[in-house]
């Protein structure tokens, strides 16, 4: 027996096996955290391009490019993979690399378990994309899956990508029992749980929101693959269902949802600021419980997704005030973000400027979402492309800008090498005026009433539209500047140091940069 | 704890296999499901071969984890990873079978209600006249379309009253179960205790329980099916008790095959000591899980 162990001793000074294998079968927390991130970069290509063909169909009015079937597919793929494919595996990637390091434990908890998570995606995206190429083309019916579109009337395709959510589910729960299990099993001695940095707390919180409804997700495509094939009737009045019990099951998995997508966002927000303010994060507790009372009040607003259907009057009360309840800790988290650049010593690296373009347009969308939360001025705003700006503003300089933050503030410390300061900053401007004017004028147009999901629209809202365009364009080629960035950082460039930022807190910049492949063999001293 | 014995697997197949019979498994289905009328679609060949080579998997799998546990290569903290994982594992189970439960008392205490004319969103529905004569019941043996497209059942399986009590499955199925969770913690004393003859003896019993409440529930479909006419197809009632009671069937079949892994480690390889047997206890646990969800079920699908 000892002879096994004695080997594994060695294996920590190894470095990684050679080819392919190396990602085929690893159980390395690093590995698969760059596999899930090159993966949601190749998801995010794939979405934006489907973005640009909406885009490009509403460059003006009338039917140009595109048949209305297909467009109906584009906007529905484009939600799921940018959802499914590109936000959540990245920030799991994320959490791969960085949770261990962070906590100074050796690896995640379940190491194989981690790979399988991983790999589950791959074939599961490739089941949604193939679903182009079926008879009847993909799913039609939006990202949200409304019965009966989504049943009644979906075409064949959507048994594939019921049980392929089904398995997107599956490598969801898996990766988040590994994140809640990594941070509760796992933590060094002394990284007690109000020390920990708060991209771990923002992931504990958001592992919990995954496993508890990540599973309800199962349940909603189980109740559409039955009704659509085994004669049940859940989403249809003729036998006693209901379609609205659809969305009520939807979106009390994607409210949730939402949060998950924005939670991790908090977190690297929090650690970037921090260090490049050159102070102390401000009221670090509150952010724990801000970040929580977020968590727990998103399982009591699912339906203000669902004011327009026909709540009973009590229901529309409740959830407008619990909703605009949100706002409170949202504001919390704002404020202490302000508060802690308040006199410090800031300078304006690549990733602090994603950051604070973050706290201003994800503030934007979270004022847009409360005035949807207002029931009156939401029967006027309902499905219009007023919708589209306030959630790809949370979205979009929301969550992707934190991922992109994130990269550049840690890359150095990934792949020990220093990305170029200068093409960062041309990136961010360039995502940053694009971003703004893709989605500004989508307020304006959403207001004036122009419908969302349709692939035509009256001439008043033409100019406005132009302009919507021309940026998504302007965004989307910009992003081949970033693959540009990173694929030079990882080939080459400046050394980084250990520390790499001077405000830079928190124990993985004690290990070397790149981080060794085995860091922590011994947990590190956290006083 | 240490973190010198803290063990890292080896890199490991496992993984990418278990990825791609998951992958056969979801197309075989989708594919044979959308070919369901077609006699000719030999798709179902690609969800046999994604079964087989994902038990297959998992038995490698596993046999490899067990076989890293006894050589002492886990360390305390590895196995609190799994106490952690298996308690999550089992906290997703409980919403899958809360988006089950809450469709259900949605249906009952709105969705019927409303389609027969009862409250606000009542009124509205049949101020357009539809769903006319619709009557509001649970269970609902009618449907709001009066059959047209659904097939009405005769009888239900709500409770028959104490007269009929004894000839009702429901009954001895919960009995059934509820001892079966008695029989399992009494197995898992005589384990503690060092008393293998009867941890196993226990256990058997709670595997044999399994495959009588197995048994019992194949009598009430068959009976359903068969005697009441009341089927998938008919209307919410149905629906909401055959996807419930269906599912939690399905967890039964898991957990005793589960338990039945357990036993069969246990009288053949000797497996499971007094102090350590974590295997066991998750089974157990789960087994638990599924007998808290048959009391919900009994009580608010059959008797309320």
């Amino acid at each position: 027996m000892s002879a096994v162990i004695e080997n594994h001793h060695d294996d920590h000074h190894h470095g990684p096996a050679k080819g392919l294998t190396r990602w085929l079968y690893t159980t390395n927390h690093k590995d698969i955290g760059t596999l899930y991130l090159w993966f949601s970069f190749a998801m995010f290509l794939i979405g934006g391009a489907m973005a640009l063909v909406i885009r490009a169909e509403l460059f003006q009015p009338g039917m140009q490019i595109v048949e209305p079937e297909f467009y109906n597919q584009m906007i529905t793929l484009h939600g799921l993979i940018m959802i499914f494919g590109g936000v959540m595996p990245a920030f799991v990637g994320l959490a791969n690399w960085l949770v261990p390091m962070m906590i100074g434990a050796p690896d995640m908890a379940l190491p194989r378990m981690n790979n399988l998570s991983f790999w589950i995606l791959p074939f599961a995206f490739f089941i949604l994309l193939s679903s182009l190429f079926m008879d009847g083309g993909a799913p039609n019916f939006g990202w949200t899956f409304y019965a009966p579109l989504s049943t009644t009337y979906a075409p064949p395709s959507v048994t594939f990508f019921i049980f392929s959510v089904h398995i997107m589910g599956a490598s969801s729960i898996m990766g988040a029992i590994n994140v809640v299990v990594t941070i509760m099993n796992m933590r060094a001695p002394g990284v007690t749980l109000m020390k920990m940095p708060l991209f771990v707390w923002s992931w504990l919180i958001t592992a919990y929101l995954l496993i508890a409804v990540m599973p309800v997700l199962a349940g909603a495509v189980t109740m559409m693959l039955m009704d659509i094939h085994f004669g049940t009737s859940f989403f249809n009045a003729a036998g006693g269902g209901d379609p609205v019990l659809f969305q009520h099951i939807f979106w009390f998995f994607g409210h949730p949802e939402v949060y998950i997508m924005i939670l991790p966002a908090f977190g690297i927000v929090s650690h970037i600021i921090e260090t490049f303010s050159r102070k102390q994060l401000f009221g670090y507790s509150s952010m724990v419980w801000a970040m929580l009372s977020i968590a727990i009040l998103s399982f009591v607003v699912w339906a203000h997704h669902m004011f327009t259907v026909g709540l009973p009057l009590a229901a529309e009360l409740f959830f407008m005030w619990a909703t605009m309840l949100i706002a409170v800790p949202t504001g919390v988290k704002v404020f202490n973000w302000v508060a802690t650049m308040f006199k410090g010593s800031l300078t304006f690296e690549t990733p602090m400027l994603f950051a604070i373009a973050f706290v201003v347009l994800f503030t934007i969308g979270g004022l847009s979402g409360l005035m949807l939360a207002i029931v009156p001025a939401d029967f006027q705003y309902h499905d219009t492309y007023f919708v589209v700006a306030h959630f790809h503003y949370v979205l979009v300089p929301g969550a992707i800008f934190s991922i992109m933050a994130a990269v550049y503030y840690w890359i150095p410390k990934w792949s020990g090498n220093m990305y170029d300061e200068r093409l960062g900053k041309l990136h961010f401007w360039l995502s940053f005026i694009g971003v703004n004017v893709t989605f500004f004028p989508q307020h304006f147009i959403g207001l004036a009433g122009m419908p969302r999901r349709y692939p035509d629209y009256a001439l008043q809202f033409a100019d406005w539209n132009m302009v919507s365009s021309v940026g998504a364009f302007l965004f989307g080629v910009s992003q081949i500047l970033f693959l540009f960035i990173v694929v030079k950082t990882v080939m080459g460039g400046k050394k980084a140091t250990d520390q790499v930022w001077e405000g830079a807190r928190g124990l993985e910049w004690t290990v070397a940069s790149p981080a060794p492949y085995h860091t922590f063999t011994t947990p590190p001293k956290v006083d | 704890m240490s973190a010198q014995t803290y063990y890292v697997p080896e890199q490991s197949r496992f993984p990418i296999f278990m990825a791609l019979s998951l992958f056969l498994l979801v197309m075989g289905a989708s594919s044979t499901i959308n070919n369901l009328d077609n006699p000719d679609s030999n798709s179902a060949y690609i969800l046999y071969a994604g079964f087989i080579s994902l038990f297959t998997t998992l038995f490698f799998w596993f046999r490899q984890v067990i076989k890293e546990h006894l050589a002492g290569l886990d360390s305390n903290q590895l196995k609190t990873s799994y106490v952690y994982g298996m308690a999550w594992f089992i906290f997703s189970e409980v919403m899958f079978f809360a988006a089950f439960f809450g469709a259900l008392f949605y249906v009952r205490s709105f969705a019927v209600p409303w389609l027969s004319g009862e409250g606000e969103n009542g009124v509205g529905i049949s101020a357009i006249g539809l769903w006319e004569g619709f009557e509001s019941s649970w269970p609902v043996m009618t449907t709001p379309d009066k059959g047209a497209e659904y097939a009405l059942a005769e009888k239900s399986m709500a409770w028959p009253g104490w007269g009929h009590a004894l000839e009702w499955l429901p009954l001895w199925n919960t009995i059934v179960l509820l001892s079966s969770s008695v029989t399992v913690h009494f197995a898992h004393i005589g384990l503690k205790n060092g008393d293998r003859k009867k941890f196993n003896r226990f256990l058997g019993i709670t595997v044999g329980l399994a495959l009588i409440f197995v048994g019992l529930q194949a009598a009430e479909y068959y009976e359903a099916y068969a005697h009441y006419g009341l089927t998938l197809n008919s209307g919410i009632y149905g629906s909401t008790f055959f996807m419930l009671t269906g599912f939690h069937g399905f967890h039964v079949m898991m957990g005793g095959f589960m338990l039945a892994v357990m036993l069969a480690r246990s009288v053949f390889a000797g497996h499971f000591e007094d102090h350590d047997h974590f295997g066991f206890e998750a089974a157990s646990w789960y087994w638990h899980f599924v007998d808290v969800v048959w009391v919900m079920l009994f009580l608010f699908v059959y008797i309320l």
